[in-house]
């Protein structure tokens, strides 16, 4: 029982001081009168509901181009898994770079090969947002590739072998086996993706850092500035907390999911 | 004449198949360069400015390899010869010390966690991993304060073990939930013979839990390390003087810095991304016996 001393210690108590420190109303009507808050929110909300579907549906499809058996696919699939593999600080401060201004790898790219003029990446909301959906989609994406690998090799291969006898092209094959199958995993792993991205702070932090001005922030990086910026820790905590509506049902349903699909192991 | 039809029938099927085949090697080959592109940019570009030799660059320059490419950079990093990096190493030792600790720790509290909850016949096993797993009801992120204060009153403030801690505590449900999942595909049978013979639990574990479910804890082991490795948010609020500082926490303070040396920057970058990904192909023969290990079974 070691893991319940340490669970005790290092989970329960800074969960419950978390609680305790954010439980005041008073920080509440503090947050909902700071438009800025409103706006984070949105962007958690936006950025862990677009980032988390795109980057599973992705990983999905991939997962199936991943079980060819060719040895370029392989070799691919090394490369493929390096961003996973990659500090995030370092990657996201070169995403940053890539991006920045009118010299950035992408807008020369774009203007010697096409000879557009690129768009100031971080000073359209919208551009910068993508930007920070995309990076946290390319750093990710490949952990929950490989997860799905796994899975599918889990398939019992008659299965597949006996629908393609039958003659059921590949697509058919993959709506009617594969999806079936792999529903239960995607279904986990889409809400465990789900919980810790609405926790994401790296990908916003040195990515867009917040700009254009503070509009692309998230509850993690705006609970950073609150505390260390304004040092309003209790304020910091509070807006982190705020996201417990969300965060509770998808932790349910998690556990929910589990127990079902032990029972049918 | 109906025997030359269905020959010609054949042969325009066969030319159809042959035609799918191409076309699906084809868009192999095209996913398989959009893939390679989109993996390696950030990558690429670290590299680009890395090797350039003047330090303040981070433009791209139009030229796909850099005119002079040189290993100043590298060189700068590797004697310390830049104000943010003259303790280089010394932040490379507490970061490596961080991500080991919490690697090993993970393995071991997540081997037992979930040989206690899915092996033992407990009545309570999965209360277990429903409590750990409860964990993630608050992302890493949005308990960093929380976890400074009361680190605080344990004593542990500006102390790696603190860090370590945090990582542990983040990284065991998804240890736990993964050696579970894997392990219920060893039958109970297995660890009944072995009881039935006369072994204990603890050599019950040692001997036949633990080699079964190798490759799943390596990929633990890749987990939890790329975890501590990633982080930056706990190192920067739990750690505060110079000589416990880490690699990301450097890199950090570089980032907010525009008059910092960004070659020197990368190639630093460059150096610390190596352990995770050596690690990563020490296991991978671990990691490639876990993925197919269905095809054994079946």
């Amino acid at each position: 029982m070691p893991y319940a001393a340490v669970f005790l210690a290092f989970a329960v108590y800074p969960i419950g001081y978390a609680l305790w420190m954010g439980g005041k109303p008073s920080l509440y009507v503090e947050l909902i009168d700071d438009p800025l808050y409103l706006r984070t929110a949105v962007n958690t909300l936006l950025f862990a509901g677009l980032g988390v579907n795109l980057q599973m549906f992705l990983a999905l499809l991939l997962s199936g181009f991943f079980m060819r058996r060719r040895w370029w696919i392989r070799a691919l699939l090394v490369i493929y898994i390096l961003p996973w593999a990659l500090p995030a600080v370092q990657a996201f401060t070169s995403v940053h770079w890539i991006l920045i201004g009118e010299m950035g790898l992408v807008n020369r790219l774009l203007e010697e090969l096409f000879g557009i003029e690129g768009p100031m990446w971080f000073s359209h909301w919208g551009l910068a947002f993508g930007a920070n959906v995309a990076s946290y989609i390319w750093k990710w994406m490949p952990f929950w590739t490989l997860i799905f690998i796994a899975g599918r090799m889990m398939i019992p291969k008659e299965l597949l072998e006996a629908a393609a006898i039958d003659g059921a092209t590949d697509s058919r094959r993959f709506v009617h086996i594969t999806v079936p199958l792999l529903a239960s995993l995607y279904l986990v792993c889409t809400l465990l993706a789900t919980a810790w991205a609405i926790g994401e702070f790296n990908t916003v932090f040195f990515v867009s850092n917040g700009s254009p001005v503070m509009s692309t922030e998230v509850l993690a990086t705006l609970g950073f500035r609150y505390t260390f910026d304004s040092a309003k820790p209790a304020l910091g905590v509070a807006a982190m907390m705020s996201a417990l509506p969300v965060l509770i049902p998808i932790v349910i349903l998690l556990l929910r999911r589990i127990q079902t699909r032990e029972v049918q192991l | 004449m109906s025997v030359a039809a269905a020959s010609a029938g054949l042969a325009l099927a066969r030319r159809r198949h042959r035609r799918r085949r191409v076309l699906i090697e084809a868009g192999s080959a095209v996913l398989a360069v959009v893939l390679l592109i989109w993996s390696l940019i950030p990558v690429y570009n670290m590299f680009l400015i890395a090797l350039d030799p003047e330090e303040g660059e981070v433009e791209f320059t139009g030229n796909i390899w850099p005119p002079e490419p040189s290993l100043e950079a590298f060189g700068v990093v590797l004697t310390q010869a830049d104000r943010y990096l003259e303790s280089f190493w010394q932040q490379f030792g507490n970061s490596l010390f961080i991500g080991l600790m919490t690697m090993v720790l993970t393995v071991a509290i997540g081997s037992l966690a979930s040989f206690t909850a899915g092996r033992a016949r407990l009545g309570n096993g999965s209360l277990i991993t429903n409590t750990a797993l409860a964990t993630y009801v608050l992302p890493a992120a949005f308990l960093t304060i929380p976890f400074y204060l009361v680190m605080h009153s344990y004593g542990l403030s500006n102390n790696p073990w603190a860090v370590i801690a945090a990582h542990v505590t983040f990284a065991t449900p998804f240890a736990i939930l993964l050696l579970r999942y894997y392990a219920s595909l060893i039958p109970l049978e297995v660890d009944d013979a072995a009881r039935v013979d006369g072994a204990s639990s603890i050599q019950v574990f040692l001997r036949i839990y633990l080699p079964l479910i190798t490759p799943a804890l390596a990929v633990v082991a890749i987990y939890a390390l790329v975890l501590a490795w990633n982080d930056y948010f706990y190192q920067f609020v739990l750690l505060t003087t110079p000589s416990q500082m880490t690699v990301a926490m450097m890199q950090g303070h570089m980032f907010e810095d525009p008059d910092a040396a960004w070659n020197a920057m990368m190639a630093a970058a460059i150096i610390y991304a190596l352990p995770p990904i050596a690690t990563f192909f020490l296991l991978r023969r671990h990691i490639a016996a876990g993925l197919t290990l269905s095809d054994a079974r079946a």
